[in-house]
């Protein structure tokens, strides 16, 4: 294929364009006034929007009527306590937990995996299930792979297992899948959402035809959108619009990636390993279908039944008195914001954390803190 | 984690690419990438797996979708863009869920 000039080394550059951001953040001022009234919310189900958000300072040329808010993105901050426990029960067993680096201080009911680090457990940060993998060659020991987060990361798991892992590997899975987790969103009573953006990564495997029976459910539209500022101020136009024609359906605002009917090779690597089953989101509560596990095929790979997890011997916790005040269930659900929280960047910290939403680099309390979620330039100029 | 970057493949050796991320190189599997990669492309990334290729004309495409909902903005016409996204997609029809 003939290569084009890439407009110096880094195309997505193209998607940071100020002068085309500025016309779509006038267009949305346009459509949102079109629609007259306040507030119009949008709900994001990503971390990697809510950073691109906050870093970029989207907020500050979106108009205060519209609302957009992050649901339940963060995969970190989904991981149920009693599968934290699980890990931490496996470590303290003696078995080498593998994760991904947030979830190291995520706290389980009892301790976290740093805590159990710190008692003397082996665990081991990775980047990627084959440096797991890889621990599990090099070593003789048990390796458990901890293995959480969405679509993206489960197709990398599927991945790895159909590569094939050595006999001292096996996976402590914590995945999950996120349509039906917008399907619970989308229903509490009294949900002001009108309209969703889709993780253009995810999508990027499912395809933007998996939204279309949501989109029938709910009436309520869904624009997938990628990752650059453009991307997203365009996604949110689209969704305005869509709000206001009341017209939901799926729009695909990120081409460059997604396609109706996605990734097959990834989806039939995830599908060949992974089925759905029901199962508990924390913040959000139970998700009928809004959980992977292991087909019975690979069972022999399934920490569960190769380990008797014990996890009612871990040590007893006394948590932060002040942990009850933590709205980390209510932000997840959009019917909260960090700043509703007494405890925000006051008692609760990046460095002394209260809930999984401050622990990760993809909680919406850690990424606010970071950037500053609803900076107020419209008072500057 | 859930990072998905794109980046520039700058090497390919076997299942295994290495990627230019902003100039840091990293290396990624290619196991479950949707189309043949080659040197130059650019491909998305997720935690160590090559996702999709991006091809070089979907850029243009994409610019020129954005300017299509811009349009579409000032002349209210959601109709035609509409059947721009429906564009968008491979139109093989199907369920992505398997
Ligand atoms: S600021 Fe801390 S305590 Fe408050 S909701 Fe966020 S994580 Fe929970």
């Amino acid at each position: 294929m003939a290569t084009p000039d890439r407009e110096g080394p880094f195309r997505e550059a193209a998607f940071r364009d100020p002068a085309r951001a500025s016309a779509m953040s006038g267009a949305i001022a346009k459509a949102v006034s079109a629609l007259g009234r306040s507030p119009v919310t949008v709900m994001h189900v990503c971390g990697s929007h809510e950073q691109a958000i906050a870093k970029y300072g989207l907020r500050a040329v979106l108009p205060r009527e519209l609302h957009v808010i992050m649901g339940p993105g963060c995969p970190v901050c989904v991981t149920d306590a009693p599968e934290v426990d699980e890990g931490v029960a496996l470590a303290l067993q003696g078995a080498h937990v593998a994760t991904y680096g947030d979830m190291l201080r995520v706290p389980g009911s009892s301790l976290s995996l740093a805590d159990a680090q710190a008692e003397g457990a082996r665990v081991h940060l990775v980047y990627s299930v084959d440096q797991a993998v890889g621990l599990a060659r090099r070593i003789r020991g048990e390796v458990v792979f901890f293995a959480t987060g969405f679509e993206t990361t489960a197709v990398a798991t599927a991945a790895a297992v159909s590569r094939g892992v050595p006999s001292n590997f096996s996976i402590l899975c914590a995945h999950k899948y996120i349509p039906p987790a917008m399907d619970v969103v989308a229903g509490i009573p009294g949900s002001k959402v009108e309209g969703f953006l889709a993780a253009g990564h995810a999508a990027t495997i499912t395809g933007w035809s998996v939204f279309e029976p949501f989109v029938a459910r709910h009436r309520l539209p869904v624009v997938v959108a990628g990752f650059e500022p453009l991307d997203i101020l365009a996604a949110l136009l689209r969704a305005v619009e869509r709000i206001r024609a009341g017209s939901p359906r799926v729009d695909n605002v990120y081409p460059r990636c997604v396609t109706k009917d996605g990734n097959r090779r990834a989806q039939e690597a995830m599908w060949r390993v992974f089925e759905r089953a029901d199962g508990r989101w924390r913040g959000i509560g139970e998700v009928p279908g809004g959980s992977l596990r292991l087909r019975e095929a690979f069972g022999g790979l399934d920490a569960r039944r190769r380990f008797a997890i014990d996890a009612t011997g871990l040590p007893a916790r006394t948590p932060r008195p002040d942990a009850a005040q933590c709205l980390c269930g209510a932000i997840m659900s959009g019917i909260a914001s960090p700043g509703d929280c007494p405890l925000y960047a006051d008692a609760c910290t990046p460095e002394h954390p209260v809930g999984a939403c401050m622990v990760s680099s993809e909680g919406t309390c850690r990424i606010w803190h970071e950037y500053g979620g609803h900076p107020d330039l419209g008072d500057i100029t | 984690m859930c990072l998905g970057v794109p980046g520039r493949v700058v090497a390919i050796e076997g299942h295994t690419a290495t990627v230019d991320f902003w100039g840091v190189r990293r290396q990624v599997l290619l196991d479950i990438v949707d189309e043949p990669v080659s040197v130059g492309d650019y491909v998305l990334n997720h935690v160590g797996y090559a996702i999709r290729r991006i091809p070089d004309d979907e850029i243009a495409e994409t610019l020129a979708l954005f300017e299509a909902v811009l349009a579409g903005q000032e002349s209210g016409d959601l109709l035609a863009d509409g059947v721009r996204s429906e564009i968008a997609g491979t139109g093989a029809g199907g369920d992505g869920d398997a």
